[in-house]
């Protein structure tokens, strides 16, 4: 039972930080994630007519936390995973205080559960990894959890 | 934009508008770029194929991103999407329409916040749920 006994050391893993990183938040990296999602939403874009609204100027859409690269999401597993493929298993994000262009966020993953389970396709490692973001105020701003699908 | 909704016009078990989204390998390209998720399986069909899928997916975080734009859409300028959770059970294909779709399960003032907890999902054309999960969401009040 190798696979079983790297599962546990795997678990051992578990509550591992990354090293903080940080992530300034632009305008342009605003306009470019609607533009991918096809959003033409104002708020994310017209300052003019963002001034009016609950937040008071340019906000982030809630997806710009999903996206994974540009916001940074620290995978701070001390192991590459160990089987060939991987798939997307979800998420859940939740959000404190609106993000805004300007904002310099502190970005810190960690490894928050690994679990096991005999799928269609065999033995299926689910992955669970924290993600916190804290603005330049020291405000917790938006917490996340993903879970990788390995296979 | 629509019209403001208020926590008043909201019911448990109303559905809100849904959102019609029609994938193409460009647009997957565009979030690749955007997102930094250049995992193969989005774009090269051959990868895709060698890893025992049918053919190029779409990433499960673009759903999700869809999902959030159905609710900050349905929330509007007053409003604030709090939460989105979102369980990926089945796969979507650039090519085919993808509809996100959200119904209120729950209405109720918390901390003085007008809080609505919503069940939310995509749908592939045959009408399967491909990625279902629940988001909860601060309306605005006329109180």
């Amino acid at each position: 039972m190798a696979e079983q006994i790297n599962l546990d050391e795997m678990k051992k893993a578990i509550g591992t930080q990354s090293e903080p990183s940080t992530i300034e938040i632009e305008k342009g990296m605003i306009r470019k994630f609607a533009e991918a999602i096809e959003d033409p939403n104002p708020l994310w874009q017209d300052e003019q007519h963002a001034k009016k609204a609950r937040h008071g100027g340019i906000v982030a859409p809630p997806g710009l936390l999903m996206a994974v690269m540009m916001v940074g999401q620290g995978s701070p597993m001390p192991f590459r995973p160990p089987m060939p493929r991987i798939l997307d298993g979800g998420g859940e994000w939740e959000y404190f205080k609106p993000i805004r262009p300007g904002d310099v966020l502190t970005v810190v993953g960690k490894l928050y559960d690994i679990r096991e389970r005999e799928g269609r396709m065999g033995k299926m490692l689910f992955i669970v990894s924290e993600t916190t973001w804290t603005n330049q105020n020291n405000e917790l701003v938006a917490r996340a959890l993903g879970t990788l699908i390995n296979y | 934009m629509a019209k403001q909704v208020y926590y008043e016009d909201v019911e448990e078990g109303m559905e809100i508008p849904s959102l019609a989204k029609d994938v193409t390998t460009q647009q997957l390209v565009k979030w690749a770029g955007a997102s930094g998720d250049y995992y193969q399986i989005h774009y090269d069909k051959d990868f895709a194929q060698a890893t025992g899928l049918p053919g190029v997916i779409v990433h499960g975080r673009l759903k999700s991103s869809f999902l959030g734009q159905l609710l900050s859409d349905w929330v509007g300028e007053e409003g604030m999407v709090k939460k989105v959770s979102v369980q990926h059970r089945g796969m979507d294909f650039p090519g085919e329409q993808m509809t996100c779709k959200g119904k209120v399960t729950k209405k109720h003032v918390q901390d003085g916040e007008h809080i609505v907890e919503l069940e939310i999902w995509t749908e592939n054309p045959r009408g399967e749920r491909t990625a279902p999960g629940s988001a909860v969401v601060a309306l605005p009040s006329r109180g």
